[in-house]
């Protein structure tokens, strides 16, 4: 099984502002994208790209480190494309993704630049954002279209916008329904593609308490991460997408009973006078990776 | 001569007593059989009146003359008036040569320059300077350096006999007819008196200056009526906005607010957080945003602090109103919120500086510490803190009782980010040491955590706790790569300020930059 | 080779930032650099010397630079000024 890189929680930091730009690493998102699509004015596009072209350049960063470009149907996304991929991001963020062939598109310009700066082939990936019915429909094809796609994240404020309606907070009981069979939606596409889903930001920095019901939330629709834009968020994101010491407990106990059946050739496991299948294993290995990268879970191998 | 701090001391400097080089947090003893100084003996008699009609009455009832020591305290910040309203009277009346020897001076002392400048004041001894006064007493030379002594060196100064003050001005929130006073009643309330409890009790002649005059008695009483000669009733002795700004908030920043997180952690981890602890934090942005973070791991934990003590913050006082606090003990109420609690709350104690954080009596508060944070303006590799002059080697801080606190927690930690602009917070060398090395243990920073390697306990504990632990030189490191090794400072041979020890040694002295 | 045709600026004077103002200068009279930074002492000749360095990098020998430095790392100067000369030759690269 390939170990998939963790991605509870993506930060964005606005693209023209240089203390945001390099204190972004500083505070343990699993990645962070440095934005100059919707955080930068029309008249600062240069200057963003500017900036981060050389943050990239000349600061190291402790996490992987996305791109937002502008779609490239705007008069900057290509610019944006040329001026900083020879910069190496780890990964390029397009922004209301439609169609497969814009993912190829975007591909084929990561490979000529790849070769030409002598980048290991493949090394730069993509994460597209769905904002549209239209890229919802087209969501599994968005995400097979290149083997550089990593995970597809829901634009909650634009799908929302689009479907004529507006976002509201994902209240466990009555929020979020507007988005509930697009996330779903995104889910099974990303899925059924093999890459990651991720829920889009929510602003309300204040409700703390609503944050962590919208975060439960999408978990439980089987969501990897969430996005968002300030750094207070990071703590609450990481705290529900880590499992807790039961959880923990349980899937060390099925790991340990599944690799003792596969020493001992034996076809049949069983746990508390549960049987184990495949699927249980499976998921008890993502509960071990995830509790390993929030630091409460110490023991190798698994 | 190299003193104990690594910092080269001249063996005399003009205008300054004997100059005694700081040997080490603990090395300098009270000289064998020395008493304790004290005030003049006097009699107030029954029927005696002691209420002036204005401080040029009370200038003249005290006695005051050229060269004398005169003393203030800080409780009313940056909404103080008393300060500035009782020398612009005593510099009507002529008198010259005063040395001012207040708790602290804020921003709101720029108005005193010109006092300096025509001579109606020669010297300061103080905790903290500010803006252009401290701008000022850096880049001119007044008749003497000036001392900069922490809040338990000043007692300590005081009753050894070093600073002698010969009158003690009061600001009074509310006094009575016969000179008890408190801080917490009256439209000036500041709180705790804690300061000006050591001015009353040891100064010749007191002063009381109030806007709150009542009938006698008052209660509760902070300052007595046998320490206090006058009472001089005045139309405003403080503006109310500029004492304290309604409650304390903790911090947004979100830097701030990461390094506040980090501490709390180093607090769970470092070994002394049990049942019973007592701690202190200071009252910038990160210190007490770390209250925040560690108010989620006591509840988490059920562990209960017996004290909190130092200056105090709203946020402690909500810890004391949950319980996780049992009781505080506060010299000095930064905002409303802590000012209300001291007046409601019987747990919530006022208690003096010698109490606090005198190092020359039988056991001040900070000594039963057993973690403390505090802020830094730079540290360097050898643990020493700066928190007395800027970027530019200008005086812009105040000592308060920062060194006390590191000399008698057992866990001492320093929040602070690694760049302040570009500027390297983590450096070879500070510009002043004010706290010294090695009664510091963590350095806190928003990119690592450096442990002192004096505390190999600590950090045994701290590892493998998903803390970003480093060594010192590797925050240095990280801090140079980015923001650039500073250029040193250009600066003049010429004296401007002596930086004094809790226990009167001299830790360094500040020269006059050559700007 | 880069040729400034007009008055241009980039940045922001916030914290952590730079504002480069540049405007073109007579052949011949070099790069004149005037800079405002809270840390003059400690790196006014730093950051002088990168803003011509980049300005040279450009091809460009004469200009006349404001600069309002606010704590930027060097990074920021850089780009600040790469984006400032942009402008100031003609290109808003938008």
């Amino acid at each position: 099984m390939i170990k998939e890189r963790l991605r509870r929680s993506v930060m964005y930091a606005a693209g023209n502002n240089p203390g945001l730009l390099q204190n972004a690493g500083i505070y343990g998102a699993d990645s962070v994208i440095f934005d100059v699509e919707d955080s930068v004015a029309v008249t600062e596009k240069d200057s963003a790209r500017e900036l981060v072209y050389h943050a990239l350049k000349h600061l190291q960063f402790p996490c992987e480190i996305g791109v937002r470009i502008n779609h490239i149907s705007t008069p900057w996304g290509y610019d944006d494309l040329e001026y900083l991929l020879p910069a190496k991001p780890d990964y390029i963020r397009l922004p209301k993704g439609e169609s497969g062939d814009e993912i190829r598109d975007i591909d084929k310009m990561i490979t000529k630049v790849e070769e030409k700066c002598g980048f290991e082939p493949g090394s730069i990936k993509i994460m597209v954002s769905i904002e549209t019915p239209k890229g919802l429909r087209n969501a599994y094809e968005i995400a097979t279209a290149s083997p550089r796609m990593i995970a597809i994240a829901i634009g909650g404020e634009d799908f929302a916008a689009s479907l004529k309606t507006e976002k509201t907070k994902g209240n466990s009981i009555t929020g979020g329904r507007e988005l509930f069979v697009a996330r779903s939606m995104l889910v099974f596409a990303a899925r059924e593609a093999g890459i990651q889903a991720i829920d889009s930001v929510f602003s309300d920095l204040r409700d703390e308490e609503t944050l962590i019901n919208e975060v439960t939330m999408v978990k439980e629709l089987g969501f990897d991460g969430k996005s968002c834009v300030n750094p207070r968020q990071i703590d609450i994101i990481h705290r529900v997408f880590t499992p807790s010491s039961q959880e923990i407990d349980y899937a060390h106990r099925v790991l340990t009973v599944y690799q003792e059946a596969l020493a001992n050739k034996s076809g049949v496991i069983a746990l508390d006078g549960k049987m184990i299948d495949m699927p249980m294993v499976i998921r008890a290995e993502r509960v071990l990776a995830n509790a390993r990268a929030a630091g409460i879970y110490h023991k190798e191998g698994n | 001569m190299i003193n104990a701090a690594g910092r080269e001391i001249p063996a005399s400097i003009e205008g300054y007593k004997e100059v005694v080089p700081y040997a080490g947090a603990f090395a300098t003893q009270p000289p064998a059989g020395a008493r304790k100084a004290g005030p003049k003996l006097k009699a107030v008699y029954p029927g005696a009146n002691k209420l002036l009609n204005s401080i040029d009455e009370a200038i003249e009832a005290c006695g005051l003359k050229d060269g004398m020591t005169i003393s203030f305290h800080h409780h009313f910040r940056n909404g103080d008036h008393v300060m500035n309203m009782v020398i612009a009277a005593i510099a009507r009346k002529g008198i010259k040569g005063l040395t001012l020897a207040p708790s602290s001076f804020l921003d709101t002392n720029d108005e005193l320059i010109p006092y300096f400048q025509q001579g109606v004041l020669v010297a300061a001894e103080t905790s903290g300077l500010r803006n252009k006064l401290g701008h000022f007493l850096t880049t001119n030379k007044i008749g003497k350096p000036t001392i900069i002594r922490t809040h338990g060196g000043r007692v300590r100064a005081i009753e050894a006999g070093e600073l002698k003050i010969d009158v003690a001005f009061i600001g009074a929130p509310t006094c009575d007819t016969y000179g008890n006073i408190n801080g917490v009643h009256g439209s000036a309330a500041c709180g705790s008196l804690g300061y000006a409890m050591v001015d009353s009790r040891m100064a010749d002649t007191v002063v009381a200056i109030t806007d709150n005059l009542v009938d006698h008695p008052i209660c509760p009483v902070s300052i007595p009526q046998y320490q206090v000669d006058y009472i001089v009733k005045v139309d405003c002795i403080g503006d109310p906005k500029g004492i304290s700004t309604g409650a304390l908030r903790v911090t947004t920043n979100p830097r701030d607010l990461h390094i506040a997180k980090l501490a709390a952690k180093v607090i769970e981890h470092a070994g002394y957080f049990k049942e019973g602890f007592g701690m202190q934090l200071g009252a910038g942005a990160a210190s007490v945003a770390t209250g925040k973070y560690l108010r989620d791991i006591m509840l988490r934990d059920k562990i209960v602090a017996n004290f909190a003590i130092g200056g105090i913050v709203g946020p402690f006082c909500d810890l004391l109103d949950e319980g996780l606090i049992r009781t505080l003990f506060d010299v000095q109420s930064f905002d409303a919120r802590t000012i209300q609690s001291l007046r409601d709350n019987p747990r919530h104690q006022e208690y003096d500086c010698t109490f606090y954080a005198n190092p020359w009596n039988k056991g001040p508060m900070v000594n039963k510490l057993d973690y403390v944070v505090l802020g830094a303006t730079e540290v360097d590799v050898n643990f020493n803190v700066n928190v007395m002059t800027d970027s530019n080697g200008i005086m812009m801080g105040a000592l308060g009782g920062h060194p006390d606190a590191s000399a008698g927690a057992k866990c001492t930690i320093i929040c602070a980010p690694l760049l302040r602009g570009r500027l390297p917070m983590v450096t070879d060398a500070v510009q002043t040491v004010s706290t010294p090395g090695e009664t510091v243990d963590v350095i806190v920073t928003d990119r690592g955590i450096a442990v002192n390697p004096k505390r190999e306990d600590l950090l045994a504990n701290l590892q493998g706790k998903g803390l970003p632990l480093m060594t010192i030189e590797q925050l240095r490191d990280m801090a140079y790569e980015l923001g650039g090794k500073p250029a040193p400072l250009k600066m003049s041979d010429e004296i401007v300020a002596v930086v004094e020890y809790r226990d009167g040694t001299v830790l360094d002295v500040i020269r006059r930059p050559l700007l | 080779m880069t040729r400034l045709v007009r008055p241009a600026q980039a940045g922001t004077i916030e914290s952590s930032d730079i504002l480069v103002m540049l405007a073109p200068a007579d052949e011949g009279t070099g790069i004149q650099v005037e800079l405002k930074s809270p840390t003059m002492q400690q790196y006014g000749e730093h950051i002088r010397g990168l803003i011509i360095r980049t300005l040279q990098e450009q091809g460009i020998q004469d200009a006349i630079i404001h600069a309002n430095e606010k704590g930027a790392l060097d990074y920021t100067i850089k780009a600040r000024v790469k984006t400032a000369i942009r402008r100031a030759a003609g290109q808003r690269g938008f």
